[in-house]
């Protein structure tokens, strides 16, 4: 905290990194009464060179490191990394690494999305809403950790496969969970979602319009609530995704309201795919051997895929050695932090927690 | 000498100086001061043996505090145990331990667990414990004077509340023709003592939290006592038991539900409690304008904040819900006690299913809405008296 400043009729404030409202950066907000004026972004409190430390890191040590980034959502962020490492290395994971590689990534996706629903609901005030999440998130994660044995950092996709197979009697876990989280999920639409509080406080705060989340270069749900139904499972299908049958969750009013519905839905479709995943797998090997050192070949290596916050790109370029030369994240919340001023400026101070993690913006990834 | 105890050798330097002044006040002040005058004023004093009994026999310490004008029925317990601050505080206590509990069970969760042997019964004392033994923070820019006045302020102006509030008809500090004015005149000095410890602070967010309060309790404050007007048409009385009596037939919440309804948003708005609890909004402002206060100066706030609950809950169990009257077969104390934990409930539950509002919103639901909603109120009373409805 500054000792206040007066330019004007205006007051400057800085809010963050020390603040119940920010996360790991900073917001230097301007407001004129209780208007916001401007906004400027501080981003890079938790910048940890993690593309320049790939650099001196073997494929398999580039696995638990380029999960740090993003731990909260880490199969999303490593499914792009692996995609892309496969493709230098040379090898092919067999079909049902591939199916439970979709598994790990939707129910990541879940766990994402819980997390960020109870964030959204204290930023409110609404306590229930973060205890509920909160707690129902930990089935999920159960189940994730049944298969990739810790919490949160799983470290599970490899080159060639995955590191282990699903335990027995996963299926019926998953599904009975499935089936209690759909129930769920309308309690939390009467508490929360058709709260009238709730949709005064969001609805036609923070509007993004399809033109400008198209030109800002919005990715993930936030594009998806602005109206465009892109998603780069259905757009460049990866992987096993092509041959699944799930929607695109889209709203048109780009508001922060239709932003947390669009990632309600996303569980929903989330919970589809993976029960048609659970059906279609097959019983077969699960990684491909691999022995020495892996090397990748000369030449670069693009992938991209769908993580929780939206477009995950990864760019790795290989001179053959065990380390790879250089490799580029284009990470999706990047993308919404450019969104974030643009969106916070002209609202009310009292909207800006709702805005800026509406966008799902997760500094750490920003910064990487 | 320094304020502040910094280091361990400051510690050791205050300690003596404090033996050194006992030492040589004791017998040249304090003990002259107990065996001379006070005998010579005429003011009877206990002897040690009448102490010693005292101390191994509580009860047989009743006649001596009897003696000293300070018993049960003396006007200083009034004010500092049973009706007044003691209890009340006492309540306080309870309903943040129950606010806890409460929403807990909703939010499935535990709560307070390990303090005390069942549910967690000693947590409040647990807090006490770690609120005083915390260190008391000033920021270096504060005005001291004011930063230190405002927590002492609030308790104080909450707890004045007390006076004229009774609990049964033989259970009061004071009685006043005008006690259901007298709360709202001293409530109405809450944005003052915020607005000095907001400022205080020297702090951006507490400082528009300060302002937050403050327009907000001015835009209640109004509705708050026009929904009340039509309790007084009905009762033709501005006397709480007055009001109380004049419920002998009918409830007031009956007749006047939508004055009952107004009064109670405006007291959740006037308790900064959820969805209303814009100058403590921990996501917006960290905490608004109590962000600067630590340690015991936090806890004397919220405990001021839950005594100024207390006092609100009963007087809206007495306005609306006949205060202490009911069957004979409990008493009239009870009677209270049962309507008030319904009441103290209805006040906490609101936290579990709503969110925050925002600031233009909750200015125009009290500017326009609820002042429009109190005047429609007030008509209804003046129809329902017309008819003779209650009187």
């Amino acid at each position: 905290m500054e000792v206040v400043e007066r330019q004007g009729n205006y007051l400057t404030m800085s809010i963050g990194p020390q603040h119940p409202g920010s996360g790991h950066m900073r917001l230097i907000v301007t407001v004129d009464g209780d208007i916001i004026v401007k906004v400027k972004p501080d981003p890079g409190y938790v910048h940890r060179g993690a593309e320049k430390m790939c650099e001196v890191r073997t494929y398999i040590q580039n696995i638990p490191h380029l999960e740090r980034p993003v731990i909260i959502d880490s199969s999303g962020i490593l499914f792009a990394y692996i995609l892309a490492a496969e493709e230098l290395i040379g090898v092919q994971p067999p079909p049902r690494a591939q199916y439970i590689r979709i598994i790990m990534a939707e129910l990541n996706r879940i766990i994402s999305h819980m997390y960020w629903l109870s964030i959204y609901g204290i930023f409110m005030g609404h306590s229930t809403m973060f205890m509920w999440p909160m707690g129902d998130r930990e089935l999920f994660i159960d189940l994730a950790a049944s298969i990739g044995g810790t919490r949160v950092t799983f470290s599970y996709f490899i080159p060639g496969g995955v590191r282990n197979d699903i335990p027995p009697g996963f299926k019926e876990k998953a599904l009975k969970t499935f089936d209690y989280f759909v129930k769920r999920l309308k309690e939390y639409e009467k508490i929360y979602f058709n709260n009238p509080l709730v949709l005064k406080r969001t609805q036609g705060v923070g509007v993004l319009k399809r033109e400008d989340a198209i030109s800002l270069g919005v990715t993930g749900p936030n594009l998806r609530a602005s109206g465009v139904a892109s998603d780069t499972r259905k757009d460049e299908p990866y992987s096993m995704y092509d041959g699944i049958d799930f929607d695109i969750p889209t709203y048109r009013e780009g508001d922060s309201y239709s932003r947390a519905w669009v990632r309600l839905e996303e569980m929903r479709e989330s919970m589809k795919i993976m029960r048609q995943v659970l059906d279609k797998m097959e019983a077969g090997p699960v990684k491909q051997p691999m022995r020495g050192q892996i090397k990748g070949k000369v030449g670069e290596a693009f992938a991209r895929t769908e993580a929780a916050r939206g477009t995950m790109f990864f760019h790795i370029v290989s001179d053959g050695g065990k380390f790879p030369y250089r490799v580029k994240i284009s990470v999706p919340s990047f993308r919404n932090l450019i969104a974030m001023s643009h969106l916070l400026e002209g609202n009310r101070l009292a909207d800006m927690p709702v805005i800026y993690w509406g966008l799902d913006y997760w500094p750490v990834e920003a910064d990487r | 000498m320094k304020f502040w105890v910094e280091t361990f050798e400051d510690f050791l330097k205050r300690i003596i100086v404090i033996v050194f002044w006992l030492l040589l006040l004791l017998p040249f002040v304090i003990f002259p001061f107990i065996f001379i005058v006070v005998p010579a004023l005429g003011i009877p004093l206990p002897n040690a043996n009448q102490i010693l009994t005292a101390l191994l026999d509580p009860l047989k310490a009743l006649p001596l505090v009897n003696d000293l004008g300070l018993g049960p029925s003396s006007l200083f317990f009034k004010i500092a145990a049973f009706p007044g601050f003691t209890f009340a505080a006492l309540v306080a206590t309870g309903i943040i331990l129950y606010e806890r509990k409460l929403l807990a069970k909703i939010q499935v969760r535990v709560g307070p667990l390990y303090a005390g042997r069942f549910e967690g019964i000693l947590q409040p004392i647990a807090d006490l414990v770690k609120l005083l033994f915390k260190e008391l923070l000033v920021p270096a820019k504060a005005d001291k004077t004011f930063f230190f006045i405002a927590p002492s302020l609030s308790l104080a102006l909450a707890t004045a509340l007390l006076a004229v509030i009774p609990l049964a008809p033989d259970i009061f500090i004071a009685r006043s023709e005008l006690s259901l004015l007298i709360p709202f005149a001293i409530i109405g000095l809450t944005p003052l003592v915020i607005l000095i410890a907001a400022w205080a602070s020297s702090n951006k967010f507490a400082f528009i939290g300060g302002l937050r309060a403050l327009h907000q309790l001015i835009a209640y404050e109004i509705p708050m006592m026009i929904s009340l007007v039509g309790v007084v048409i009905l009762s033709g009385s501005l006397d709480l038991f007055g009001i109380v009596e004049a419920q002998r037939g009918l409830w007031f919440i009956f007749p006047q539900l939508l004055g009952a309804s107004i009064f109670y948003v405006t007291m959740l708005s006037e308790l900064e409690r959820i969805p209303f609890d814009l100058p403590e909004a921990d996501t917006e402002l960290v905490a608004g304008w109590l962000t600067e206060y630590s340690g015991m100066h936090f806890g004397l706030l919220q405990l001021a904040n839950y005594i100024k609950f207390y006092a609100l809950a009963v007087l809206f169990t007495l306005i609306f819900l006949g205060g202490w009257l009911g069957p004979a077969f409990l008493p009239p104390f009870a009677w209270l006690l049962i309507k008030l934990f319904f009441v103290i409930t209805f006040m906490l539950l609101p936290r579990a299913f709503m969110p925050r509002v925002r600031m233009d919103q909750l200015i125009r639901l009290g500017w326009v809405w609820l002042i429009m909603l109190a005047f429609v109120n007030l008509f209804i009373a003046l129809l329902e008296a017309s008819i003779g409805m209650i009187l």
